[in-house]
């Protein structure tokens, strides 16, 4: 497989782009795995690519009902930060924003990851109490976090509107510097490659429709739409459809599948630097690097496995984007979609063992995966090698909804996230 | 946008009028007569079907009548089979199914 360099760059364009090679071959199903992961996100991807590439373990198959990266990770906006609140939440996360720094070139593949910052906007005395609590906390947590005044949030983001006649008040705002964002389908296709060269099979539009147990209760495969495969462990690792797959293994999930939508704008030249976000007008835009605006907020108010979502949202959406930049109030919307997210009770992720002998779940990241993606996907592989939880992810267990352990970031954002 | 049949006010009205209340049916258990264990608290404040087609639901007209009320809403197509009153008996899905085609 080709090693991504200047040189091969120079010598495919001067044979016209014609002679790059497939970057993984569509695998046809062995009979049996060592592993197999329901589901080929950036998630389950990247768990195959740190499985064999960390733990030696290379026969593995990762298996989606759809074509890989179709899912969250090709519908989502982006954004990457590890702001959160808890302790247990800062480890994950900042072990992924970690990993994001030097993915490209683990990958050999451009993810474009781009540390263009995060500002949170604060609108109100609430708000500033609360945006400043986050940067204590995360700086005891050795998260980065600063505290901006209005002057210092324009000098940084120039479209903000900081006059003293907005709608809504900029009365200062939360910056990381780390946090950006960095391109979704290259992460699916960089950890699809990685995996592919080191032995794993991606089979795609093979949906799972059952996972298998024998007598003893521990898990011996998944009944596809291709017949039966066997693994000796399953990682569920599906999104919104999670709690239909574990159905089908006896275990019921704490999760509720919403949809949550995005929009984006026709792509327009760079006036827009970094990410902004408000909580209490409750949304988020950023630019792409083809120059779209890329937008989104909250979910729909109902469950849903339609992937598409209602209207009152997307105009609720462009409404606060609209009172926050007037500037963007006649730019035409090019595009909107949904995906269908899942979302635990206390708005933090499950990731580990279940009750059942061999079966994984890495599920319940509601409607912030993505910034995730190479924290949740190494933890993974390290939980399903060893069969133990990997220091980082032990708090988020499935059990924490009997014991009363929740990590209460729902309370913390008072947003879903 | 959804349409919704709000069963009080007998009107079909949009969206905006209604806010969602998550699954319909859940029994609190019965805490003052025996010892409820923590499996049993967590399936009743965190378990839910979230089921993938016909759904049970409450909804509330919260800017309507203010009542809340009970509907059955396929999840893949988001079409309401029902929207039924709370003291109505729970409607057999088999009857829903056979009534809808």
């Amino acid at each position: 497989m080709t090693h991504f360099s200047a040189l091969s760059l120079l010598k495919n364009a001067l044979t016209g782009h014609k002679n790059w090679d497939a970057q993984w071959p569509d695998s046809q199903p062995k009979a049996e795995y060592d592993v197999i992961i329901v589901g080929a996100g950036g998630h389950g991807l990247g768990a195959a690519y740190y499985l064999a590439k960390e733990h030696g373990i290379t026969n593995v198959a990762v298996i989606d009902k759809g074509w890989l990266g179709g899912g969250n990770t090709g519908r989502n906006t982006t954004i990457i930060r590890s702001n959160y609140l808890y302790d247990e939440s800062a480890r994950l996360y900042d072990h992924a924003l970690d990993l994001w720094d030097g993915l490209s070139q683990e990958l050999n593949y451009n993810v474009m990851y781009s540390n263009r910052g995060v500002l949170m906007l604060a609108h109100n005395v609430h708000d500033v109490q609360s945006f400043k609590r986050h940067i204590h906390a995360n700086r005891l947590n050795g998260v980065d976090n600063t505290w901006l005044t209005p002057q210092e949030a324009k000098e940084y983001c120039p479209p903000l509107d900081i006059s003293a006649s907005a709608r809504f008040p900029v009365m200062g705002a939360a910056l990381q510097r780390r946090a950006g964002t960095a391109r979704h389908d290259a992460v699916a296709w960089g950890y699809a490659r990685g995996a592919s060269q080191r032995g794993v099979d991606i089979i795609q539009n093979c949906p799972v429709t059952a996972i298998r147990r024998g007598p003893d209760g521990r898990v011996t495969g998944v009944e596809t739409a291709r017949g039966f495969i066997g693994a000796k462990k399953v990682a569920v690792s599906a999104a919104g459809h999670t709690s239909v797959v574990m159905d089908s293994a006896g275990v019921r999930m704490p999760l509720e599948s919403y949809p949550l939508q995005a929009l984006v704008s026709e792509p327009v030249k760079p006036v827009f630097p970094c990410v902004v976000m408000s909580n209490t007008v409750h949304a988020y835009i950023s630019q792409s690097d083809k120059g779209e605006l890329v937008i989104g907020s909250g979910t729909d108010q109902y469950t849903s496995y339609s992937q598409r979502g209602g209207l009152p949202l997307i105009e609720h959406t462009v409404a606060a984007i609209c009172e926050i930049f007037p500037i963007f109030n006649r730019m035409r919307m090019l595009r909107k979609w949904g995906g269908i997210v899942d979302v635990t009770p206390d708005r933090s992720a499950i990731l580990g063992k279940t009750p059942v002998p061999g079966l994984y779940v890495n599920c319940g990241w509601g409607t912030g995966g993505f910034k995730a993606t190479p924290g949740a996907a190494h933890t993974l592989a390290w939980t399903v090698a060893k069969d133990e939880p990997h220091a980082i992810n032990a708090p988020f267990t499935l059990e924490r909804f009997a014991t009363g352990r929740l990590i209460d970031e729902a309370a913390a954002a008072a947003v879903a996230h | 946008m959804l349409l919704i049949r709000c069963p009080y006010c007998q009107q079909t009205l949009p969206e905006l009028e209604f806010t969602y209340a998550g699954q319909a049916h859940v029994a609190r258990p019965d805490a003052a007569n025996k010892q409820i264990s923590d499996e049993e608290w967590r399936d009743f404040l965190f378990i839910r079907t979230n089921v993938k087609g016909p759904h049970y639901e409450r909804w509330r007209h919260a800017h309507g009548c203010g009542r809340f009320f009970n509907a059955v809403r396929d999840t893949v197509s988001d079409r309401f089979l029902i929207t039924y009153k709370v003291e109505d008996p729970r409607p057999e899905l088999s009857d829903l199914l056979e009534k809808s085609e």
